[in-house]
């Protein structure tokens, strides 16, 4: 009985220590920050399924926020950045952004990472009339076609259809020209665009669809498929996945010796650090989608001194150690709204937009200029291949030689090793 | 209370959700509340077969996603109105539970949990493959001005008021009832209960359709709430264990208890959410389950009845 | 395109995978199949067991499956702590079903948490020299990245088999599941015979653990695949039966196998799942069920 009455009492405690918390810390969401500062505000993908790269991003933003303060601020007043995790789930971003915009009172909202996270935020941005830049969805407003939205995924105007187009546009290049695909993809968001994209292509560029499956996501082994791929003997084999699912493949492939002519497209998780170093040699002439790779082509302006300092600070955040992926990305588009800020010397929502879509800006990604519905006016979707790994070490990928850059012509970095087997050796 | 002093409760806490939305405070708070309120309904909706009846439903999401997504396919099919929408989400989860209720007819406690959770993947597998609503690349809805209010934030928060309302008052109807007698028989011993009389196999489908009803009717505002609707946020384990985790911080065996655990823990989330908001809110979560659960088993109701018995 | 090569590598592909799915749904079959316990939080012990082998492996070079059998006794001890307090505080209340559930949760989310704070949240994998090597017998191929994990699951079937029906303890463990009150007459103490059958389950998800990094890359929230598949194949081979859950655990494997290889992957969950609703109608027992 003793016992019993203790831990009624502790239960007691225990119950006001959550009721007092809540107390204070409830109120806590209704105080109005500092009025002086520039306040960007966001949600971001910091737990959950995305937060591999949510939170390469969120540091990204932080990198440039004190850059610019370190300059001096926007507009001469300091940037302050306010950022909630949005844990990967649709749900929370109506409340999220309610809050930034009603009790935080933010100027401007960035979006979070991922078309999941973006798509609930376009019709609150649509309602108020915001500027949005978007971080790195696939086709958000091919339904609502708002003009004051902008996207730095560099997919282009037909983000769909873009993502492949340099993928096929080399495999229609070799000669003889491949005659036989195998498409394959995650049952989930990305892949499914991916592989829909791709499919526009077959019929564009005149091959023949052999193979067309997907796997969900939690799928263990891939070997069956990987199987079932190299049973119909196809040239060129397209692959929309996520990292687990791109290590499966890769695995799988290299272990059941499937060597078609073309081997990758639309890989995510090749361009991850800690992937590259563990699949090493095993990724040697696999042609993917990347955004940026560490070559002399793509050495914009500022580049380098980003990356020292994201390296610094991945360290300890235990993130992509290298951040050649999306990182330099959510800095730039950022920079984008920070340059359009100071060059209208406004926080007006509407003349920020307008400047934006009329104009070029010098990133640390390059000149960005926009289109239609916010893309990009000209794709920028790298393909690469991976050539020359030895062993599994991170150093050779931090400069150039590991991942040439194929396409687009103009940041072209070296020639294709074909077919994909003459790679392997 | 008495039945009538209930129902005049309940018109008045409408009428304060009426006027909260006409007061047009701070948005956030109708976002906010909105959640808190849904996890109300669905507390309290599994509660009705958790705790009144001592069956642990462990695929709630199948149930609030399958709301949400025949919301979509109405949608998408008739464009229809609101009101429909809950109607049908509602309908067409109360099959379902009745469904799992038939399917697990011989099974006892734990199996019968794992059944529910085989059917949430299942569910979730079919509708992943069903590209007329979205499928894995998800469902867009472009919300047309709201109806009522002007403002879809007001508006569903309303409406979460009086479904939560609703539903409450449902659970507590059948508590008192005979019914909620036999669910308790059923809970404390079924076979004692079988040889009393009681008919334990009508019961149980009546709780699993029930539940499964308020379960549906939760989700079924949910695509406009959030607007895009994919699957993998949509069958979150969050779901299932809020469902559980509420009801047992409150107390199982009354209607008071899913709403205590689901404003208290509902909340502490949603203020997490823009305080905290990193990991650690997930690891709160964990402490506090299991904080609660040792040390407070029977909940706060729980509590508050051994203070009063000493 | 029925191949009998393609299906014959399907079904052995399967019968890797399903000996892996045994190894991880050896702890569950124990402390759930036995001794009653819902230990969702299983699935994140065989996580922790993954980072273990991750840390070792990156930091020292060890190979995953030897610091899987390294951590072996850690594994045990914190298990039987975990026991002693789900007994403490439910057990002995006779409160167990949805007590121990949110218990288990909440210890769930505690380490997926624990891992992602210290570890971060990017994919982890592990460096082996059968990683990517691969023999050929007879036209099937066969990846050492999954034959070694297989045979490990095996032999830890065999070995706990073995236990539960040689050993005195492991006999009291398959006593103490049927009737305690006579294992107390016996002289025996159910509460101590239970805290070690718990503590070897957990010990089991060490050496899981290792295995599943071996085979695919590892987040901390991995664990959530798992949770369904080690619970449907606990019940699918019925409860008590340690070769019920490896034959379940193949059955399960190669269904997965052969629904990717021949109809298309997009339902191999599903069907897994289906067969266990199946079961559950059909006979709730399971394959050898007691």
């Amino acid at each position: 009985m003793n016992r019993l009455r203790s831990f009624t009492r502790l239960g007691w405690a225990l119950v006001a220590a959550v009721a007092g918390t809540l107390a204070v810390a409830g109120p806590g969401v209704f105080v109005a920050r500092a009025a002086d500062p520039i306040k960007i505000g966001l949600g971001m993908a910091l737990t959950g399924g995305l937060s591999a790269n949510g939170k390469p991003a969120l540091m990204a933003i932080q990198i440039w926020k004190d850059d610019v303060n370190k300059k001096g601020g926007l507009l001469g007043r300091p940037v302050e950045v306010i950022a909630y995790d949005d844990q990967t789930n649709a749900a929370t971003v109506p409340g999220i952004y309610t809050k930034l915009l009603e009790v935080d009172k933010v100027d401007f909202v960035v979006s979070g990472y991922g078309t999941n996270l973006i798509a609930p935020l376009m019709p609150i941005a649509i309602e108020r009339k915001l500027t949005i830049m978007g971080i790195l969805g696939l086709a958000n407003n091919e339904k609502y076609k708002y003009s004051n939205y902008f996207q730095i995924q560099p997919a282009g105007p037909d983000p769909e259809a873009n993502w492949a187009t340099g993928f096929f546009e080399l495999a229609a290049k070799q000669n003889p020209k491949p005659q036989t695909i195998a498409l394959v993809g995650a049952d989930a968001e990305y892949p499914r665009h991916a592989v829909a994209g791709a499919r526009e292509l077959v019929k564009k560029f005149g091959f023949k669809t052999v193979y067309d499956k997907s796997y969900p996501p939690s799928t263990v082994d891939y070997t069956p498929i990987a199987r079932a791929i190299k049973a119909v003997n196809p040239d060129v084999v397209f692959v929309a996945s996520y990292p687990p699912d791109s290590v499966g493949m890769v695995r799988a492939a290299a272990e059941i010796g499937l060597q078609p002519k073309i081997f990758g497209g639309g890989m995510v998780g090749l361009q991850y650090t800690s992937v590259m170093t563990s699949l090493g040699p095993m990724l040697n002439g696999i042609v993917n989608y990347d955004f940026w790779a560490p070559e002399q082509t793509m050495m914009f302006p500022g580049i380098k001194e980003f990356f020292a300092e994201y390296q610094k600070r991945a360290k300890e955040a235990g993130v992509d150690p290298l951040g050649y992926y999306l990182p330099p990305y959510a800095y730039a588009a950022i920079q984008i709204l920070g340059q359009a800020i100071e060059a209208t010397k406004s926080l007006d929502q509407q003349k920020v937009a307008d400047h934006i879509r009329a104009n070029e800006f010098s990133t640390i990604v390059g000149k960005v200029r926009f289109g239609a519905n916010g893309e990009w006016a000209k794709s920028r979707v790298l393909q690469v291949q991976y050539q020359g790994i030895k062993g599994t070490d991170l150093e050779q990928f931090r400069g150039p030689g590991r991942k040439i850059v194929l396409y687009p012509e103009e940041f072209k970095s070296g020639n294709m090793i074909y077919p994909y087997s003459a790679a392997q050796k | 209370m008495r039945t009538a002093r209930a129902l005049i409760v309940a018109v008045a806490i409408i009428g304060l959700g009426l006027l909260l939305a006409g007061l047009r405070v701070n948005p956030y708070i109708y976002f906010a509340g909105y959640v808190v309120l849904q996890y109300v309904v669905i507390a309290t909706a599994w509660n009705v077969l958790g705790g009144y009846a001592g069956y642990v439903n462990f695929g709630t999401p199948a149930f609030f996603a399958l709301g949400a997504y025949t919301s979509i396919a109405l949608i998408e099919a008739f464009h229809a109105p609101l009101p429909v929408l809950i109607l049908s989400g509602g309908l067409v989860t109360a099959l379902l539970g009745l469904g799992i209720g038939y399917l697990t007819l011989r099974l006892k406690g734990v199996f019968f949990s794992i059944a529910t959770f085989a059917l949430s993947v299942v569910v979730q597998t079919l509708i992943i493959n069903w590209d007329y609503v979205g499928g894995a690349k998800g469902y867009t809805l472009i919300r047309p001005p709201a109806p009522v209010f002007g403002n879809w934030g007001v508006l569903l928060f309303t409406l979460m008021v009086v479904l939560a309302v609703v539903t409450v008052l449902v659970a507590r109807t059948i508590e008192r009832s005979w019914i909620g007698r036999g669910l308790a028989a059923l809970r404390d011993n079924e076979e004692a209960a079988e040889c009393m009389g009681v008919p334990t196999l009508r019961l149980k489908l009546f709780a699993t359709t029930l539940s499964g009803f308020f379960l549906g009717v939760a989700g079924a505002p949910f695509p406009y709430y959030v607007t895009y609707v994919e699957p993998a946020s949509t069958f979150d384990l969050n779901y299932a264990v809020n469902a559980l985790a509420m009801p047992m911080i409150g107390g199982t065996t009354t209607w008071l208890g899913p709403v205590i655990g689901a404003v208290l823990l509902g909340t502490a989330q949603q203020v997490a959410t823009v305080t905290i908001s990193s990991e650690l809110n997930l690891l709160i979560v964990g402490v506090v389950l299991v904080l609660f659960v040792v040390l407070a088993p029977e909940g706060l109701l729980g509590l508050v009845r051994r203070l009063r018995s000493r | 395109m029925l191949s009998w090569d393609l299906v014959a590598n399907a079904v052995v592909a399967g019968i890797l995978l399903g000996g892996f799915y045994a190894a991880v749904s050896l702890g569950v079959s124990l402390t759930f199949g036995l001794l009653d316990v819902v230990n969702i939080a299983h699935p994140a012990f065989v996580i922790l067991g993954a980072y273990a082998a991750y840390v070792m492996n990156s930091s020292f070079g060890l190979d995953p499956i030897l610091t899987g059998i390294v951590f072996t006794p850690l594994f045990y001890l914190i298990g039987a702590g975990v026991y002693r307090i789900y007994y403490g505080s439910f057990e002995r209340r006779g409160e167990e079903s949805l007590r121990g559930l949110v218990f288990f949760f909440g210890l769930l989310f505690i380490i997926e948490v624990g891992l992602s704070l210290k570890y971060g949240v990017d994919y982890r994998l592990v460096e082996a020299a059968y990683i990517g090597k691969s023999i050929d017998l007879g036209g099937v191929g066969i990846a050492f990245r999954l034959l070694v994990p297989c045979v490990v699951g095996l032999a830890m079937t065999l070995g706990l088999y073995l236990f539960l029906s040689r050993t005195f303890y492991g006999r009291a463990v398959m006593g103490v599941s049927q009737d305690q009150g006579a294992l107390r007459l016996m002289g025996a103490d159910p509460v101590r015979i239970k805290t070690i059958a718990f503590g070897l389950g957990i010990a089991a998800a060490s050496l899981s653990g290792a295995l599943l990094i071996t085979i695919s890359p590892v987040v901390p929230s991995t664990d959530r695949d798992y949770i369904g598949r080690v619970f449907a194949i606990t019940v699918l081979g019925g409860l008590g039966s340690i070769g019920g859950t490896l034959v379940a655990a193949i059955i399960l494997g190669v269904a997965e196998s052969l629904m990717a290889t021949l109809f298309g992957p997009s339902w191999s969950l599903a069907v897994s799942f289906g067969i266990l609703l199946l079961a559950l109608a059909v006979r709730p027992a399971g394959l050898f069920g007691r």
